[in-house]
């Protein structure tokens, strides 16, 4: 173990200390992992970045770092945030599908409790008022990203 | 306008803003902080070779994510973008959960009004297969239902979803 370097002092091409603070994270048996890392953001970042956090928050930073890259080597225009984006759309179309769901449950339920009413088509009008609503609540989140100048 | 002024990256390198700098049109003078960011989490290197290989129709957006990323760093460290895009997955669960609790619901309630006609065909309510199994489990899920019905606290209240904070306001520590 003493004469194996790490993936990272593998590809700086350095000795590798005892100490040698990426190390731990970046073993010699995945040295893509590294060249992922340091495409992106530099040794010298990497290295600042995981010396400024405790010890035991390490490994998680370098795999999040690990995965961004990742994202950013495969979409390099938007790298993990069009990810972002694209749960951020399944989440406003899953929950307009919810509200309409629950607005159907609702009618439903007045059907059965008073059958003998005929059903108006309260879906869509109650679906608009909801949606409305939810719309509003749903653009805080997309204008989050005009506001922080993405869009 | 006369000599040009530096951007905000050549500003901060302290070199001369060349005229066709990779960085200018993107780093304006007048927001220094947002050069800062980008430089502080990837490196002006790392930002500058990005952005070469990059067509000029999609280096504005480029940098708009490189933004975005970096202050995500920033604020978190520890995870960065990857903490707000758990949160995001798991939203999407939950929301995944709430939905098939709902068309549970309602299959159960057109149960109510037609038994026959839904137990005869299960795949009209249920898009799914006309297994018998599923026709079974379909009524095993409403009785089930009827029995434990709490409707209102079934559901989490979406709106209450909706008002939590943007990603930024989830992410900071």
């Amino acid at each position: 173990m003493s004469s194996g370097r790490c993936a990272a002092c593998r590809y700086l091409r350095r000795r590798c200390t005892q100490d040698c603070i990426l190390s731990p994270y970046f073993p010699s048996n995945n040295p893509q992992r590294f060249a992922s890392v340091h495409r992106i953001y530099g040794a010298s970042n990497v290295t600042k970045l995981l010396q400024r956090l405790p010890t035991h928050l390490r490994s998680e930073a370098a795999d999040s770092l690990y995965f961004e890259a990742q994202c950013r080597l495969e979409d390099p225009v938007y790298g993990c945030v069009g990810l972002i984006f694209l749960l951020q759309q399944q989440i406003h179309s899953a929950e307009s599908q919810l509200i309409k769901t629950q607005a159907e449950i609702a009618v439903m339920k007045s059907q059965t409790q008073h059958p003998q009413t005929q059903p108006f088509r309260a879906i869509s009008g109650s679906n608009n008022l909801l949606l409305q609503q939810s719309d509003n609540d749903a653009n805080l989140i997309f204008s989050n990203q005009v506001s922080s100048g993405f869009i | 306008m006369g000599g040009n002024s530096p951007c905000a990256s050549c500003k901060l390198l302290r070199r001369r803003c060349a005229k066709d700098c990779i960085f200018a049109p993107y780093f304006p003078s007048d927001d220094p902080h947002k050069f800062a960011i980008v430089h502080k989490v990837f490196g002006a290197s790392n930002v500058s070779k990005t952005l070469q290989e990059l067509p000029l129709q999609q280096r504005a957006d480029a940098v708009s994510s490189l933004v975005y990323e970096a202050n995500a760093r920033i604020r978190d460290p520890v995870y960065g973008c990857v903490g707000a895009i758990s949160y995001l997955q798991n939203q999407v669960s939950q929301l995944q959960m709430q939905l098939a609790v709902a068309q549970a619901e309602i299959v159960c309630i057109q149960m109510q009004q037609d038994p026959i006609m839904v137990a005869a065909n299960p795949q009209m309510v249920l898009g799914q297969a006309d297994d018998d199994d599923q026709a079974f489990l379909l009524q095993n899920q409403c009785f089930n239902f009827a029995n434990n019905n709490s409707s209102s606290s079934a559901y989490v209240n979406i709106h209450e979803s909706l008002k939590r904070e943007s990603i930024f306001g989830d992410i900071v520590s």
